[in-house]
């Protein structure tokens, strides 16, 4: 941050040497309560959103996750029952098993073809923003209802898939329908949607100075060399960041799996992605109570995991001087 | 100078096979899609026989069909979830653009504070807050309205556009709104005036963002307005393929590519903004 000039009323009084972040705050400003109204002014919407729909129901869910509620009556006590039953719940550990494979493939698959294809487009490609362009497309469409409706038919019995296959002479199976499978096609569609890293792993190339290239090449760097030297540390930080940005939107994915199964997780509650098991308890047969524990626990899962990104981040991430 | 020639002669040579490449890659991408576009004008029954994607025959016969196979014609869902993204835009557009105003060039105390527990809510599950949302909006009556759609964008819910904005203000350069107060102008006519005519980039990003993800919403759509009345395009798809999509694949790929006209219209007219806005999210 700059430091401001300021209006000549700023500072009347010399002060004495403070830490330098506070004297250029108190520098910069009238007067402490006026500056301080001004600012809470233009956040006034954000902290009633913030207390109305951000702090206040986290911490109604917490306290709804101790007790019995079904919206028809007050929720009743329960202590840590709620949580006891999870431990014994097999369909919720079957839906935790469902989406860590999940998460642990498809996050995975679609940032290694993010980079492929970020490096392939990378250097000089004639008409990089068509190609940009075209593979983003389906990031924009992939989340909507029609293309979960198309999916469905795509891996259905007679579908688009088993077409070509029985082009090659072999007879496909419902891939929808096939407990095996099932998770495999909403990996796929994940998959499909590598544009959106693909846009930042492109911004994130271009930040890397050509010269540096250009001294490796001096030095008799090959492109091997130079890629596993100067492009992938230099673009760690955007890796993980987009690994932490992936992480945490998959385990939220809720439309694709709750549409092309009908909205029970099947075949077989193979696609039973914790969010479906948690709409299903929560909006299904109202067991906010329970669903609110489930809530939790799915919080608890993310910022653990989030927490660990951050803290192997140091290995791994390179973040230059 | 000497080793010039040989790495850009081979990258020349490399031309050709990469856009091939490229190519190829795009259309396996967009084949799905182009074969529902393909198979929404054939005859339901041909559509399972046939894979290619040029027709052989134009059949609109599903999009008329379709558009009538609800209980209400289907412009009446599409209607209804254009109110709501059009009115999700603008509360995004006025909160957000407040809220990053303040953050971007207001000083006060807690701002460090705020702004971490603004960037902390973008990696909050909605899962978690949509239980006690449900009953909150339970209790004001606000179930089957628009409202628990729409007042939470007027309140700058969706702390992602705050972040988008905040990045692109503090590039913004601050001799403007410096000069402007020194010209005696208040915050409120130099975040009118100056900082957002500036950002209509940062805003243009926000509302074509807003708009499509609002669309595409089904969550919090399928949670909210249960009443047929008030469905939206995404929760309508849905309980057409639930009742009747099995027999009718064609009316309901029909109307599926109609619901998804909107997101391509807005992605053809604003691309650019799309992909720059992705882009600098992820920069300081």
């Amino acid at each position: 941050m700059s430091n401001r000039p300021t209006p000549a009323i700023a500072s009347p009084e010399r002060e004495p040497p403070l830490a330098r972040g506070r004297r250029r705050r108190r520098r910069s400003s009238p007067s402490g309560p006026a500056r301080d109204r001004i600012g809470y002014l233009f956040l006034a919407p954000w902290f009633a959103g913030m207390a109305l729909f951000t702090v206040g129901p986290i911490l109604a869910s917490l306290y709804l996750s101790f007790t019995e509620y079904t919206l028809l009556k007050p929720p009743e006590w329960l202590g840590l029952d709620n949580y006891r039953q999870m431990l014994a719940d097999p369909r919720l550990h079957k839906s935790l098993g469902v989406t860590f494979v999940y998460v642990s493939v498809s996050v995975p698959v679609q940032l290694v073809l993010a980079l492929a294809l970020a490096l392939l487009l990378n250097r000089g490609v004639r008409g990089l923003s068509f190609y940009r362009s075209v593979y983003y497309l389906p990031s924009l469409l992939a989340g909507s209802v029609s293309v979960a409706i198309l999916w469905r038919q795509i891996f259905g019995k007679d579908g688009l898939v088993n077409q070509l296959l029985a082009m090659a002479g072999i007879e496909g199976v419902s891939w929808v329908a096939h407990p095996d499978f099932a998770l495999g096609t909403l990996i796929v569609l994940n998959a499909w949607t590598f544009g959106a890293p693909m846009v930042i792993f492109l911004a994130g190339l271009r930040q890397i100075p050509h010269s540096y290239y250009e001294a490796a090449e001096v030095d008799g760097a090959g492109p091997v060399s130079r890629f596993f030297r100067i492009t992938l540390p230099l673009l760690t930080p955007i890796i993980f960041f987009n690994l932490v940005l992936q992480l945490i939107g998959a385990f939220q994915s809720f439309t694709q799996a709750f549409v092309i199964s009908g909205g029970r997780g099947g075949p077989s509650d193979a696609t039973l992605l914790y969010t479906l098991y948690l709409y299903e308890r929560g909006f299904g047969s109202f067991d906010m109570g329970y669903a609110s524990a489930m809530a939790w626990v799915l919080l608890a899962v993310i910022a653990v995991l989030t927490g660990l990104n951050f803290l192997f981040a140091k290995r791994w991430v390179f973040y230059g001087n | 100078m000497a080793t010039e020639l040989g790495p850009s002669r081979r990258r020349r040579s490399w031309r050709l096979p990469k856009h091939v490449l490229l190519i190829g890659f795009g259309l396996v991408m967009l084949y799905p899609l182009l074969w529902m576009v393909s198979s929404s004008v054939k005859p339901t029954e041909t559509i399972f026989r046939d894979p290619s994607i040029w027709p052989t025959e134009l059949d609109l016969g599903n999009y008329v069909e379709g558009w009538e196979a609800l209980s209400h014609p289907f412009h009446y869902y599409l209607w209804n979830s254009a109110v709501i993204a059009i009115l999700a835009v603008a509360g995004n557009l006025l909160s957000c653009s407040l809220a990053a105003y303040a953050f971007a060039r207001l000083k006060f105390r807690g701002r460090n504070l705020f702004f971490a527990a603004m960037l902390a809510t973008l990696m909050l599950p909605i899962h978690v807050l949509i239980v006690p949302q449900y009953v909150l909006f339970s209790q004001l009556d606000w179930i089957n309205t628009n409202l628990p759609l729409v007042v939470p964008k007027f309140l700058a819910h969706d702390a992602f556009f705050i972040f988008l904005m905040v990045q692109f203000i503090r590039g913004l350069p601050s001799e403007l709104d410096e000069a402007a107060r020194i010209d005696g102008c208040g915050h409120f006519r130099i975040y009118w005036r100056i900082i957002i005519p500036l950002s209509v980039p940062a805003l243009a990003t926000s509302a074509l963002f807003t708009f499509i993800w609002t669309w595409n919403d089904f969550f919090s759509q399928l949670i909210f307005l249960t009443d047929p009345e008030l469905w939206t395009m995404p929760v309508a798809l849905r309980s057409f393929m639930d009742g009747q999509g099995e027999t009718a694949w064609g009316e309901l790929f029909a109307m599926s590519i109609v619901g998804l006209m909107p997101i391509f219209g807005f992605f053809l007219a604003g691309q650019r903004y799309l992909t720059q806005g992705i882009a600098t999210t992820g920069f300081k």
